[in-house]
């Protein structure tokens, strides 16, 4: 008996837990959703939302509530099930995969020594909820844009999985935070430095991983209209919407852990900055870093034209991938003959 | 072991929790909004015109081919993830191993890159 209290107790310090960062990420995705906004409206000479409260910062909570007043509307050709599922399945995976985020030294839900694998395995469910949305839908725009980014995921992801690799050969460790750790020593020790074309192969996946601009054929208004969740109205399309800014922030964060020193400071080992900036915590280091991506995500939509899709393809495979394998085999080599100062 | 098991435990109620974030909104969305169906509204999108023939469209094989070039990379990176955080144990062995596997794949994708088909024109 006491010990099904105890395993109750643990579960329910579980579940506070998991509250504990599902919350404030809700708000980060609503704020995300304003930040961008405000961010392309001055980039293009407007002021964006300013009119529900100070600045427009209520914006996002009208939003939500305009969204949980709209009809849900169900076409009568679809498959009721799937199309159901489908938001379900693209929100569950991008809240999910933050299990195993470490915001500081053992600040981490879930220790577990395949945190890498698990965060892949995570962003790829992901391609699920598009595709299944678009073959619910049984229409002719939702099963176009399924088709596309379907296609463009996966090619995007092989990159991304030799980025993964990468890292892993760097720290020796699929934990997490032994890989941010691995890290130490000032700012030239972080792996954007010795793996600095893994570095921005894995951020340009990680943005088609997402959909997101210059790599959204997926959405791609002017053509598709919507792409997948054309049929999709009210709080089922809120979902799709918060499950891409939840992924932005995710491809951010992971970034931010794998290749800029997670919680590391900058300033660490630089004479005097060292010292003085040594009482920031970790965890503003690491919001810092996630934010200055966030910032970076917006910019590129708000600079690059939209790809075509054949060049969508030919980035993805034949650039990224031999860009990612040619480094992969240099690094590999480097850690064999222990090449300093990073890999001894 | 039961720290082990625990921490894969808290993994599988924050998948559930992941669920439930977005259901509660779609059940609520059900509950509050309006509901007035009608034929119209019900069919499917097609820029305004009643849709003239099935979705179930046929598809570009191209996109087929991609999957299929997608697992067998796939299985690759699958493979190398486990060489990659052993290697500084099996040392020059495993570049040798990995090397000559990787090199067999190469050739493969060197192939495909030249009959074309990673070509979307």
């Amino acid at each position: 008996m006491t010990n099904l209290e105890t395993q109750i107790i643990a579960l329910i310090w579980t579940v506070v837990k998991i509250v504990c960062i599902v919350l404030p990420l809700m708000i980060c995705v609503a704020y995300l959703t304003y930040a961008e906004r405000k961010v392309i409206g001055y980039m293009q000479l407007r002021i964006g939302p300013n009119r529900v409260g100070w600045f427009g910062l209520l914006q996002p909570i009208a939003d939500a509530v305009k969204l949980l007043h709209k009809e849900i509307i169900q076409p009568t050709l679809s498959n009721h099930y799937l199309f159901a599922v489908a938001p379900i399945l693209s929100i569950a995976p991008a809240l999910a995969a933050w299990a195993v985020i470490p915001f500081m030294p053992n600040v981490v839900l879930a220790d577990i020594n395949a945190g890498v694998l698990y965060l892949f395995a995570m962003s790829s469910i992901g391609v699920y909820g598009i595709l299944i949305a678009g073959w619910a839908s049984n229409s002719k725009y939702p099963m176009f844009s399924a088709m596309r980014s379907a296609a463009q995921t996966i090619s995007y992801e092989i990159a991304m999985g030799f980025a993964f690799v990468g890292v892993l050969l760097a720290a020796g460790s699929m934990n997490l935070q032994t890989i941010v750790l691995a890290q130490q020593g000032g700012i030239w020790h972080w792996y954007a430095l010795p793996l600095f074309p893994l570095f921005i192969v894995y951020w340009i996946s990680g943005v088609a991983e997402t959909n997101r601009a210059p790599f959204d054929v997926a959405e791609g208004e002017s053509e598709i209209v919507a792409g997948f969740h054309v049929e999709y109205s009210g709080m089922p399309f809120g979902i799709f919407f918060l499950a891409e800014y939840a992924n932005m922030i995710l491809i951010s964060t992971i970034t931010s852990l794998l290749f800029l020193g997670g919680w590391l400071s900058p300033f660490e080992h630089i004479p005097l900055l060292g010292k003085l900036t040594s009482f920031i915590p970790g965890i503003v280091w690491l919001l810092a870093k996630i934010a200055f991506l966030l910032f970076v995500y917006l910019w590129m939509r708000a600079t690059f034209p939209r790809f075509r899709y054949d060049q969508i393809m030919r980035l993805g495979w034949k650039f990224l991938i031999p860009v990612a394998l040619v480094w992969l085999c240099l690094v590999a080599v480097a850690v064999v003959v222990k090449f300093p100062p990073w890999f001894n | 072991m039961t720290g082990y098991l625990s921490a894969y435990f808290s993994i599988l109620v924050f998948i559930g929790i992941g669920i439930v974030v977005g259901l509660v909104p779609i059940l609520a969305g059900h509950l509050i909004g309006k509901k007035k169906p009608n034929p119209i509204k019900d069919s499917a999108y097609e820029c305004g015109f009643p849709a003239f023939e099935n979705a179930r469209l046929p598809f570009d094989v191209r996109f087929y081919l991609v999957a299929i070039l997608f697992i067998l990379f796939d299985l690759e990176t699958a493979f190398l993830f486990p060489w990659a955080v052993t290697l500084r144990t099996t040392k020059i062995a495993g570049l040798v191993a990995m090397a000559i596997f990787v090199g067999v794949l190469v050739l493969g994708f060197i192939y495909e890159w030249r009959k074309g088909a990673l070509e979307w024109e």
